[in-house]
């Protein structure tokens, strides 16, 4: 990527004299825009990774090489915060695809409303995380006055402090509404173009609705599941603001990942070596992510270009 | 095709099980309806406590039937109305920057595509991939050097760098979707690059940059870590604003729904209004 990057730079059009204007120079601030802000950085942090530098101690920056990796991926500690990251991911991409793919298939037929039910369903997705965050955590999980809690005595159960009780539980729950309503209009979409006459021939045949959804929906349904699944994923594995303003990271590591123990590490602790050496590594984890992705993409979209 | 006698199936099918195969179809429509509400409850209670009283907003059992009041949205459109001209702003202005700087990269690469237009275009959306913690430890010290911490300018650099791909990616889109044989026409006549990009291309792909437009807006509106990390109060936006609301001791249920529907609304009805091309930004075009 960064080879690319380079290349990109260093083969930009020079500026011609006069005032043509060349369509090569039209992509160059673009470009550059994208260079400063996050290769660049990205490089800065990399470079920071290797250093012990706390920016409460600005004047002492020793360079300890590998020291901040081997630091993170020893501790114990640490690997909880791994192990949540991905129970958070899985969890989530796990209940939005059974979700998200119910709710495709009920929306992919004909019914009175069926246009207001779908954008009904498209709003949790478009609400702010931090709005989520707050207002699932004080009006719906709060142990006594929350709505939950109510319905849970109301049969007859006994409710209990969901984010005290089942942090991760409550914080997935939270994250799966976000995100349902993407699988769901991915998938939607992905239904749609399917062509009628395909499910119509394997009823004629009779295909019972397992063997038709098995066999005629899911190989349709796979380039809309991967992205859906890529996509998720990477979204779901930087997922930082519906944990800030609803557990912030606890009680104790049981809801910090990877992105809020960043945090915690830069601007509480100001110990900018490890924090810089943990984005490394989300970076990384995500790019393996990203490459899939992009693959995904550049395989079903032309680059157009009529010259 | 036309010509043939259209659905055997349903011919085939005898009394009985069509009013069985009627009530399964009711039957679904009600449990989409059901679940459809499930999902909205949230929303729905937020907005419903936005119109209580305090009393009513904490009252177990829950208020459902109650006379609305406005008095909410007053107390919290005056402690908000800054945050409010925060988000906006960043939100509009990095926005037009990213188009300004987006749309003409755009137009190159989907009417003059060179070799390297491939690279590029997945160059720049691999960028959109970049997780923030990746780089937001150099960025701030360097926003602290800049004096760009807690300042608006600040915040529209850094939505304009995670909307820019979106842009370039979502134009490009649009814009090989204009006949190749009008700019060809443009080019007999004479046209410069420039004209061409002026003349045909922006006023040809109008739909396109609303739509994307307003999904470049509802991404910067609901953008919180950049937000936390770069601003503090000067330049807060909304979702550092209702952040504040995270601890609930002596929290007002009433007046932070009347913030978060305030907060929600607008990019709700934008969500509404732009759902059919959500999909498409949303999986830069890897599914239409």
């Amino acid at each position: 990527m960064t080879a690319q990057a380079q290349a990109i730079a260093a083969s930009s059009p020079p500026t011609r004299s006069g005032f043509r204007l060349t369509p090569g120079a039209l992509v160059v601030p673009a470009v550059l825009y994208l260079i400063l802000t996050t290769q660049v950085p990205f490089f800065m942090t990399i470079y920071y990774s290797f250093f012990n530098y706390n920016l409460t101690i600005p004047g002492n920056r020793p360079f300890v090489g590998f020291e901040n990796y081997v630091g993170l991926l020893t501790d114990p500690q640490n690997f909880r915060v791994i192990l949540n990251t991905l129970v958070l991911t899985g969890g989530t991409l796990i209940i939005t695809l059974v979700l998200g793919a119910l709710l495709a298939m009920l929306l992919n037929r004909p019914f009175l409303g069926r246009a207001l039910v779908r954008t009904v369903l498209i709003s949790s997705f478009l609400v702010m995380p931090v709005v989520t965050a707050v207002v699932w955590k004080n009006m719906l999980l709060n142990p006594v006055f929350g709505f939950f809690s109510w319905m849970v005595a109301k049969l007859g159960g006994v409710p209990v402090d969901w984010l005290a009780a089942h942090p991760m539980g409550s914080i997935i729950a939270m994250v799966s509404w976000e995100w349902t309503p993407f699988a769901m209009l991915i998938l939607l979409t992905g239904l749609q173009s399917l062509p009628d006459d395909q499910i119509e021939a394997a009823r004629l045949d009779g295909a019972n609705p397992w063997q038709e959804f098995r066999h005629i929906v899911l190989p349709h349904w796979t380039q809309a599941l991967e992205v859906v699944i890529l996509l998720e994923t990477i979204s779901v594995l930087q997922v930082y603001g519906e944990i800030y303003a609803s557990t912030s990271g606890g009680p104790g590591v049981a809801t910090t990942n990877l992105p809020y123990f960043i945090y915690q590490k830069a601007f509480a602790e100001y110990n900018i070596g490890v924090a810089s050496a943990a984005g490394v590594i989300a970076v990384i984890l995500t790019n393996i992510l990203a490459i899939f992705m992009l693959r995904l993409i550049s395989r079903n979209v032309s680059t157009g270009g009529h010259a | 095709m036309t010509t043939l006698p259209a659905k055997p199936t349903a011919v085939r099918q005898t009394a009985p099980n069509r009013t069985g195969q009627q009530l399964q179809k009711i039957a679904l429509t009600v449990l989409t309806y059901l679940l459809a509400f499930v999902f909205f409850f949230p929303i729905l209670w937020m907005l419903l406590a936005a119109f209580k009283t305090e009393a009513q907003a904490f009252a177990i059992p829950p208020v459902f039937t109650f006379s609305p009041i406005l008095d909410n949205f007053r107390t919290a459109l005056g402690t908000y109305f800054p945050a409010l001209t925060h988000s906006l702003v960043a939100a509009l202005g990095s926005t037009v920057l990213a188009f300004v700087l987006g749309l003409p990269a755009a137009f190159a690469l989907a009417v003059y595509p060179s070799r390297r237009a491939r690279g590029i275009l997945t160059w720049m959306l691999s960028t959109k991939f970049m997780p923030a913690v990746g780089v937001i430890v150099p960025l701030f010290l360097i926003f602290k050097n800049l004096h760009l911490l807690d300042t608006l300018p600040g915040l529209i650099l850094m939505y304009t760098t995670m909307n820019l791909p979106l842009v370039v990616w979502m134009m490009h889109s649009y814009m090989t979707e204009i006949p190749f044989a009008i700019y060809e026409a443009a080019k007999v006549d004479g046209a410069t690059v420039w004209q061409e990009f002026f003349g045909i291309a922006l006023p040809l792909s109008l739909p396109g940059i609303s739509a994307t437009a307003l999904l470049a807006i509802i991404f910067a509106w609901n953008e919180v870590f950049f937000a936390l990390n770069l601003t503090s109060s000067d330049a807060a936006p909304l979702s550092v604003f209702i952040g504040s609301f995270k601890t609930s001791e002596g929290l007002f249920w009433a007046q932070m729904s009347a913030a978060a529907v305030l907060t929600v609304l607008p990019v709700m009805i934008f969500g509404w209004v732009a759902q059919r091309q959500l999909v498409r930004g949303l999986s830069f075009g890897a599914v239409k």
